[in-house]
C-alpha cells in the first residue's frame, strides 16, 4: 500500500536527531511536527521569523501577530525567539539549519529541483524556498512518487523551472525512500507491500537498486 | 524632535504617480493597514511596490490592485491572490519574483548603506538570468542589488514620537528591514507613547531610521489561515 501523505510525514520523522534546527515547508513537510519521535527535542524555524514554533492556538487564543510561514495561526514555546525576515535568511543561508523538508513537483536524478512555477498556468512565486534549498545542509523532500496524472516526478532532468540545483540529498514518496547520489536516485526502502517493480516502473530517472530493500519501519 | 503627523492621509500626501514603495508584512501579518487604506483613497496610480506578498483580493495590498494603483509588484509570494494570479498570467500586471531572503537581504543593504550583496539563492535558475555569478570558495553567488525606494511604509506596534519602533511577534517579519531602507519612512502603531517610555533596551528601528509617524486606527489585523486545535 502506498503511504498516505500523514504516514509519508511519519517516515520523515525518523531522520529527526534529537537538537536538529528544523525548517518545515508547507503541506506535507508541515505534518512531521506532529510526528516528533519521544525523547528528541528539535527546535521548528519559521522563516517568517521565528525559532520555537508551538502547535496551533486553542480556539479562541488565536493572534493575528503570530504566524507561520504558512500564514497559519501559531504559538510560542520556552525558549522561542522573534527575528526579522533579513536574520530569519540569514541563519538559513549560514547553514545553522540542520534540516529542511519540502514539496516538489520534481526532483531530478541530479538533485535538482522545481517547485515554484508552471509556466502560463501557475505562478504563486518561491517564497523561501530558492533561499532554502541554496543553503541547507540536508534537504528532504516530501512528495508523492508520481503526478495526478500518473507520471513519475523522479525525472532525468526537471522539467519545470528549477528551484535549486543539485541541492536535494533524499526523498520520502509514498512508494519509496530514496537517497540522491551522483548515480542517481539511490533506493533505500519500500511502502509496506509497495514491490521494488512497481517503484522501478514510477521512476523515470537513474535508479539503482541493490541488494534486498527491506519495508519501511514506524 | 517632533516626526508625529496627524494622519495616514498627511503621512502619504505627497506620494504621487509612479513612485517605488516597500510595503512592510508578511501575508497580511503586520502590513500598514491604515496607510494602504489612505493610498487607496488618495487614488495615485502607476506604483511599484515592493512586499513579500500582494495581499488578498479584498484586503491589504489586493485593494490597490483592484483600483488597478501598482503597475509592477516585487514580492516573493503571491499565491494568496487569485485576482493577482490572473492579471499577471494575462500581462496586465508587471511582477518580478524573487527569493524571500533575497528580497529581506535586499532591503536590508539599502538600510546598511550597502550597493549590493551576494546570495546563493536562485543560482542555476531563471532567477540567476543576466546577473553576475562570483565564485566564492568553490560556490555560485548571485550579485544582487540593494533596493532604491522611494517610501518605506511599515507597521508597528508601539512606537514614540521620536520614531523609536518596536514590533509585535512574527508581525515584525520585513517592517524594521523596509523601515532602514525607504529614503522617506512611514510608520504607523498600534500605539504612539512619549520619547522615554519605551526602554532603549527594547527598541527594534531606531528613530533615525523614520521621518513620519502616527497612531493608525480601527487595525482589522485579518487572519488568512485561522487554524486551532482542540481543548483536550
Amino acid at each position: 500500500m502506498a503511504l498516505t501523505k500523514e504516514q509519508i510525514a511519519q517516515r520523515i520523522a525518523k531522520e529527526l536527531k534529537d537538537g536538529y534546527y528544523v525548517n518545515l515547508g508547507i503541506g506535507i513537510p508541515t505534518l512531521v511536527a506532529n510526528y516528533i519521535p519521544a525523547g528528541i527535542h528539535v527546535e521548528l524555524q519559521s522563516e517568517n521569523g521565528l525559532l520555537g514554533m508551538g502547535p496551533f492556538p486553542f480556539e479562541g487564543e488565536e493572534d493575528p501577530d503570530l504566524i507561520n510561514a504558512g500564514k497559519q495561526t501559531i504559538t510560542t514555546l520556552p525558549g522561542s525567539v522573534f527575528f526579522d525576515s533579513a536574520m530569519s535568511f540569514g541563519m538559513i543561508r549560514a547553514g545553522k539549519v540542520d534540516l529542511t523538508v519540502l514539496g516538489a513537483m520534481e526532483v531530478s536524478d541530479e538533485g535538482d529541483i522545481a517547485n515554484w512555477k508552471i509556466p502560463g498556468k501557475m505562478v504563486k512565486g518561491m517564497g523561501g524556498a530558492m533561499d532554502l534549498v541554496a543553503s541547507a545542509k540536508n534537504i528532504i523532500v516530501a512528495m508523492m512518487h508520481t503526478n495526478p496524472k500518473g507520471e513519475s516526478k523522479l525525472l532525468p532532468q526537471c522539467t519545470l523551472p528549477l528551484t535549486g540545483k543539485r541541492c536535494v540529498k533524499k526523498i520520502v514518496s509514498d512508494l519509496a525512500v530514496l537517497d540522491v547520489t551522483p548515480d542517481g536516485f539511490k533506493l533505500l526502502e519500500r511502502a509496506p507491500g509497495v514491490s521494488v517493480q512497481e517503484i522501478v516502473t514510477k521512476t523515470a530517472g537513474r535508479l539503482i537498486v541493490e541488494g534486498a530493500i527491506p519495508e519501511m519501519q514506524f | 524632535m517632533n516626526k508625529v503627523v496627524a494622519s495616514a492621509d498627511a503621512a502619504i500626501h505627497d506620494i504621487q504617480d509612479g513612485a517605488t514603495l516597500m510595503l512592510g508584512g508578511f501575508g497580511l501579518c503586520g502590513i500598514p493597514e491604515n496607510c494602504i487604506t489612505a493610498l487607496v483613497k488618495k487614488g495615485i496610480k502607476q506604483l511599484t511596490c515592493i512586499s513579500n506578498n500582494a495581499g488578498v483580493d479584498d484586503f491589504g495590498i489586493g485593494l490597490m490592485l483592484q483600483q488597478k494603483q501598482v503597475k509592477k509588484m516585487i514580492s516573493s509570494y503571491v499565491g494568496e491572490n487569485a485576482e493577482f494570479e490572473r492579471k499577471l498570467l494575462s500581462g496586465e500586471l508587471e511582477v518580478e519574483l524573487i527569493p524571500q531572503g533575497t528580497l529581506a537581504t535586499r532591503c536590508m543593504a539599502a538600510g546598511y548603506g550597502m550597493p549590493a550583496v551576494y546570495t546563493p539563492a536562485g543560482v542555476g535558475t531563471e532567477v540567476a538570468e543576466g546577473k553576475e555569478v562570483r565564485n566564492f570558495n568553490g560556490k555560485d553567488y548571485l550579485l544582487e542589488y540593494a533596493f532604491d525606494a522611494d517610501y518605506a511604509i511599515v507597521k508597528a506596534w508601539k512606537g514614540d514620537k521620536m520614531g523609536n519602533l518596536i514590533f509585535k511577534d512574527t508581525a515584525r517579519n520585513f517592517n524594521p528591514l523596509m523601515a532602514m531602507a525607504g529614503k522617506i519612512t512611514i510608520a504607523e502603531v498600534e500605539e504612539l507613547v512619549e520619547p522615554g517610555q519605551l526602554h532603549p533596551n527594547e527598541i527594534h528601528t531606531p528613530g533615525i531610521y523614520v521621518h513620519r509617524i502616527f497612531q493608525g486606527t480601527n487595525y482589522e489585523k485579518r487572519i488568512e489561515q485561522k487554524t486551532v486545535r482542540k481543548r483536550i
